[in-house]
């Protein structure tokens, strides 16, 4: 694809303004990092606050009477919809019917209808999915034009307060429409760094005026993918298409908190009979978190091996972890290699690296709960 | 000391038949932070063109070429412990490997300073 081919997001004037450096990701020019460099993102976004432009992500609205639109959807996902109150988020995973994964979501319950986020590479087949998998009455409508910004870090809660006190109401999860200096924005307290923040959705034609204003608080700096990718790395959630995909059970990915406990029970959506068995029997691979000994990653595609050279497992992210201080991954391996503390071996250009099995998320969490 | 670029942005330095190698502050930039950098054994016979070297930023591996053929003679012992020196000093501290020369006409082919800025822009 020629970069002329790529699509901008509303922000794409005021990253090259800023320096970013643009590459193609899901057909869009985003931008990877900033001058300062991801290593000074990465911390920065983890003392601060850091801004993300992530408006090529798919945003979506699911509208029916009643509770019709959160039934429909269950037909769907794993997620508990009909219990998520008004003004919550909840994460889902789109299953397909071998028990795999289509997507992974964020599903916010408004007044009157869903509010989704889905991943950029898939947002045009997930929509294709859902209408003709919908019932009539429920209405499903993109809104792939609007614009979606996270702001992320330790000081994100204290930014966000200065443009709107209300931001002070909301917990982790919580989503609520926010006057942001006057703009309006659907804000929702969560995130894709492990840390306290928001993601704020608001009309592509406010997106920089926004983000001007965001920028213009002294803890606030941009933030690029690269980052994101460490950032979220460390916290260990997964990136669609490379930890969890069409062929990795929501079991096996040890997402297993995704699938809501009456869903457990009941089933109900494609796939559930795998999912189902699993959750009793167990995986033969789990998806686990790796500390490297060293400094050298171990990058996505990377064998693990045990002490006797026999590969038990791969590699599906992995990295330099910043906050870490050390090379981190995450990856499947057989679950006899699945305990926290087990050691195994990554192979790196035909070199076995000593790692230990270690539990997400490695950086400490610091979402705002209750309390 | 005459320096030598190759297309690969690698430097290499020449002091008598001992050529020190490193790279380019282009190909650290684009490059990134780096936190990890693979260095031969001394006395690692080389040929032109092949992989001399592994240098890992935060977001990807990138092999370092031999600009010359010859043989490793020593390598900067402190870059794996302090692999940032190749994005604060590519031209000086962040050195990787210096390589006895086999073939001194080896360097003809490569560029001076003035053909690698125009070819790096």
């Amino acid at each position: 694809m020629n970069a002329s081919d790529l699509l901008k997001t509303p922000l794409h004037a005021l990253h090259e303004e800023l320096g970013a450096r643009m590459v193609p990701f899901a057909g869009y020019a985003m931008p990877v990092q900033y001058p300062s460099g991801i290593l000074h993102e990465h911390h920065h976004c983890r003392t601060a606050a850091g801004l993300f432009d992530v408006s090529h992500m798919g945003q979506l609205t699911l509208r029916g009477t009643g509770d019709s639109a959160a039934e429909a959807l269950e037909t769907l996902v794993t997620a508990d919809l009909l219990s998520l109150k008004p003004g919550r988020q909840r994460y889902a995973l789109l299953t397909n019917d071998a028990g795999g994964v289509r997507d992974d979501l964020m599903v916010l319950r408004r007044a009157d209808h869903l509010a989704l986020v889905v991943n950029a590479a898939c947002k045009d087949a997930d929509f294709e999915y859902l209408k003709e998998s919908l019932p009539n009455g429920v209405v499903l409508t993109a809104l792939f034009d609007r614009a979606l910004l996270a702001l992320q870090g330790p000081a994100a809660g204290a930014v966000m307060e200065r443009l709107d006190p209300k931001a002070a109401e909301m917990i982790f999860m919580d989503g609520a429409d926010l006057s942001l200096d006057g703009i309006p924005a659907q804000v929702t307290r969560s995130g894709y760094t492990g840390e306290d923040g928001f993601e704020i959705s608001v009309e592509s034609r406010d997106a920089e005026k926004l983000a001007r204003r965001l920028l213009a608080e002294q803890e606030v700096a941009p933030i690029g993918l690269g980052a994101r990718d460490s950032l979220r790395l460390e916290a260990g959630l997964c990136l669609y298409g490379h930890d969890i995909d069409t062929g990795t059970s929501p079991v096996e990915a040890d997402l297993v908190w995704a699938i809501g406990k009456r869903r457990r029970r009941e089933g109900g959506f494609p796939g559930a009979d795998r999912i189902l068995r699993e959750l009793k029997d167990g995986t033969q691979r789990v998806r686990v978190g790796l500390k490297i000994q060293g400094r050298q990653p171990a990058r996505e595609g990377a064998e693990i091996a045990d002490n006797e050279g026999r590969v038990i497992g791969r590699i599906t992210s992995g990295g330099f972890g910043p906050t870490v201080g050390a090379p981190v991954a995450m990856g499947y391996v057989d679950r006899d290699f699945a305990e926290i503390g087990t050691v195994v071996h990554p192979v790196v250009r035909g070199k076995p690296l000593q790692a230990t099995v270690s539990a997400f998320p490695m950086v400490e969490q610091r979402y705002r709960r209750k309390g | 000391m005459p320096i030598k670029f190759t297309e690969d942005h690698e430097w290499i330095s020449v002091d008598g038949d001992i050529g020190m190698v490193g790279i380019t502050d282009y190909a650290q930039e684009q490059l990134g932070d780096v936190v990890f950098v693979e260095l031969p054994d001394v006395g690692k016979k080389v040929a032109k063109g092949y992989d001399l070297a592994v240098v890992e930023s935060v977001k990807a591996a990138s092999e370092i070429y031999a600009p010359v053929a010859g043989e490793v003679v020593e390598v900067n012992e402190a870059l794996p412990d302090a692999p940032e020196t190749v994005n604060s000093d590519p031209r000086g501290g962040g050195w990787f490997v210096k390589i006895k020369i086999k073939d001194p006409s080896d360097l003809d082919a490569l560029m001076d300073e003035d053909a690698y800025k125009a070819f790096a822009g």
